[in-house]
């Protein structure tokens, strides 16, 4: 790619930030060491924007930065106390929507959820929890799925259809009765051509789906954001 | 040790004294005292909300996240939780644990054991002993012996602190930690962790050694009275290793009658249920527990450091073995069933803990790299340890896919369930004066269950300062006196 393609610009918080056609606000930040907080962004997968983590403000209109491609000369508002406040609400809300009980929970210390609410410097759940019944399926000799930390960012989704070219898991219900789905007839990962090696069994941001009697086999202190914090992960070229 | 619970001839006329906690934190305690028509106690219950819901809780998880939820079952001994739980997966993944791993974990067990310990004797126990729990007791010889000892608050505010150093190291966080997996450990401990944990040791000896002084100076300046408070005979139950040492880790099941004659011995405890039953009471959340051999009414038995003392052959380190032959020796072994003999019993149990943990230091096999195993799985696992409160069970069934389809635990507190409520009632005997409440009634019912170090946090995180409302109610139900013990530790009606 040679530099004419770079030379058009966008500023975020003041910080002139190159990008190329077709990149997103998302694309050109991480390019250029500005991180964006997001859940359902996966570089590797077509954007999603359903977490709304990286709501922007461009040129003082939110917008989702995982989506919304870069155009010359965006006036971009990205660290701010007013969106982070607002993200730290998101995660709050994705918090209590769910069950996730990060004491006891194997993803614990490699959870992305658990990092941004760090991050976002989350310091209780604030709402009230939903406390909803959520459906685990341990049917696949492999693979453990629960529901309870399902945070519906379709990356299993699209890492099954993209990847792995399988269709494993889809997203199925409106509002709050919203669910992953998987595709088989009885419902069941087991009943799926599901397989541990899949792309899909490695991209979920939390702890919803897990190889078997994996759990708690890195000690604390080796995990992932156990001497990192998420922006440093996420910036990681090699990241997932 | 018979028991006449529910049998008077006309219960609807007794009265019923209630003495129950103003605040509830986490579990929830109340003693309710029967008297019969003739202003004697009769029955003694000693209620206590704990663990419910937590079988139907693990339902539907997959087994190798249950030692570490269980952790979050009680707040006072999360460690005694997860290795209970662990060596329950251990069996159903098939594992033989690699010696290291073993190591690993006693070393987590005996910094537990010390920290819990210390903080029973030294934050509860040591007050209640030192000042006097009663206005006629003798204050002036008891604060002349604290005297005589100006750093024991100092020493067991340290000692706890490294019980919980070593459990940081060897767990990799200093609550809730996860170093024990099924099958084995996480991590190893490196030699300069070691090298750290060991400088203090020495230190913790002493102070361990000092502690156990001190209950044998209280206990000595007045035999009789220690032997009698709240005392009586009953069976005990503990885990012995094969060679009848003090095992608190593991090992097989032992019961001892209230003579010390032999009711099993070397159960192998995945059988336990052969062994002991568990009887629902309609009036208590909680189960009880009894030998079967010898039935309902006479099957019920201590468990605890009281316990683990008297039904061991010998301990395997130096010091406290010692000490336990001048336990089993005083008096003619007249402390052996003593209540307030469980803080002597607890103490000889710290210094163990300290001397296991300068041993388990310098050996090699801590750094070993061989930590997890696994073999043929199973369906059933059942992991039995001795926790600092005593026997602690926990029994798990998984199906298919390896989810918890059934989870039993029978903890300490359970065990000891009956045997709270006769000390309890043999205190109210001794004290309970026709319908006046005093304030040495009611000091002298939270000595008494303290005594068991019950895994309540009302009993134990209020550091002493249990606070309790007592109702003296007549046949019909109509307040007769209150006397309310605020946390504070002030009387008030
Ligand atoms: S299972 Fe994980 S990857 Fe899939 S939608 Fe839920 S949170 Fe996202
Ligand atoms: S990261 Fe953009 S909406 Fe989730």
């Amino acid at each position: 790619m040679g530099a004419p393609a770079m030379s058009k610009t966008i500023t975020i918080d003041g910080k002139n930030v190159p990008f190329s056609d077709g990149q997103t606000i998302m694309d050109a930040a991480l390019a250029a060491g500005v991180y964006i907080p997001h859940l359902c962004h996966n570089p590797q997968f077509e954007p999603h924007g359903s977490c709304k983590l990286c709501v922007v403000s461009v040129n003082g209109r939110n917008m989702t930065s995982c989506t919304m491609p870069a155009a010359e000369d965006m006036v971009v508002a990205n660290n701010t106390p007013e969106l982070n406040s607002d993200r730290k609400a998101l995660v709050q809300m994705l918090f209590v929507e769910g069950n996730h009980i990060c004491p006891a929970c194997e993803a614990s210390g490699n959870c992305q959820l658990q990092a941004a609410a760090y991050y976002l410097d989350m310091l209780s759940p604030h709402y009230t929890h939903f406390y909803q019944p959520r459906a685990v399926d341990a049917s696949h000799p492999e693979i453990f799925l629960d529901l309870n930390r399902c945070i519906l960012c379709e990356l299993c989704v699209r890492a099954s259809r993209e990847v792995d070219g399988k269709n494993v898991f889809g997203i199925s219900g409106r509002g709050i009765g919203t669910r992953l789905v998987v595709n088989a007839a009885s419902g069941r990962l087991g009943d799926t051509n599901f397989a541990a090696t899949d792309k899909a069994a490695h991209v979920c941001p939390t702890g919803a789906i897990l190889i078997k009697r994996q759990g708690y086999r890195i000690p604390i202190g080796q995990r992932t954001f156990d001497h990192k914090n998420i922006s440093e992960v996420q910036m990681e070229p090699d990241h997932e | 040790m018979t028991f006449n619970l529910e049998t008077a001839a006309h219960p609807e006329n007794l009265k019923r004294i209630v003495i129950e906690p103003v605040t509830r934190v986490e579990g929830h305690g109340k003693v309710t005292l029967l008297l019969d028509e003739d202003n004697r106690v009769h029955q003694a219950r000693f209620h206590i909300v704990e663990f419910r819901g937590f079988e139907k809780f693990v339902q539907g998880r997959p087994f190798w996240e249950v030692p570490v939820l269980v952790q979050r079952l009680c707040g006072i001994c999360p460690v005694s939780h997860n290795l209970a739980a662990c060596k329950a997966m251990d069996m159903i993944i098939g594992a033989t644990v690699p010696a290291a791993a073993d190591k690993l974990r006693r070393l987590m067990h005996m910094g537990q054991i010390l920290q819990s310990h210390a903080l029973h004797f030294f934050h509860l126990s040591a007050p209640d002993l030192l000042f006097g729990f009663d206005a006629a007791v003798g204050k002036r010889n008891i604060a002349g012996l604290a005297a005589a000892y100006p750093d024991i608050a100092r020493q067991g505010v340290a000692l706890r602190r490294y019980g919980q150093e070593v459990i940081r190291l060897t767990s990799g966080k200093r609550v809730h930690g996860t170093g024990v997996i099924s099958g084995g450990m996480n991590k190893n401990l490196s030699r300069d962790e070691c090298d750290y944990l060991l400088k203090e040791i020495e230190q913790v000896i002493a102070w361990s050694q000092a502690a156990v002084e001190l209950i044998k100076a209280i206990y000595r300046e007045r035999p009789d009275f220690h032997n009698s408070f709240g005392s009586y005979r009953s069976s005990f139950m503990s885990l012995v290793r094969a060679d009848g040492a003090l095992d608190l880790y593991h090992g097989g099941l032992r019961a001892r009658d209230e003579h010390g004659q032999t009711i099993f011995d070397h159960v192998d405890y995945t059988h336990y249920w052969d062994y002991i039953h568990e009887e629902v009471k309609s009036w208590s959340y909680m189960k009880f527990p009894f030998i079967r051999a010898r039935g309902r009414e006479q099957g019920w038995y201590r468990v605890g450091p009281l316990a683990r003392i008297n039904n061991c052959d010998f301990i395997p380190t130096q010091r406290a073995e010692a000490e336990r032959k001048i336990f089993k020796e005083f008096g003619g072994g007249s402390a052996t069933q003593a209540t307030l003999a469980y803080h002597w019993a607890r103490m000889i149990e710290m210094l163990h803990a300290a001397e296991a943990i300068q041993e388990l230091l310098h050996d090699p096999d801590l750094q070993s790299d061989d930590l997890v195993s696994s073999g043929e799985r199973q369906l059933r696992g059942v992991g039995v340890i001795e926790a600092p409160r005593g026997t602690l069970i926990h029994h798990y069934r998984i199906n298919e896919d390896e989810q918890i389809v059934r989870a039993n635990l029978i903890v300490a507190t359970t065990h000891n369930n009956q045997a709270m409520n006769e000390a309890v009632r043999q205190v109210a005997l001794q004290y309970l004066d026709g319908q006046q409440i005093t304030e040495g009634l009611l000091n002298h019912i939270e000595v008494a269950i303290r005594a068991f170090d019950p895994c309540l946090s009302c009993a134990t995180h209020a550091l002493g300062k249990m606070p309790l409302e007592v109702e003296l109610l007549d046949a019909a139900g109509t307040l007769i006196q209150r006397l309310i013990k605020d946390s504070d530790g002030r009387h008030r009606t």
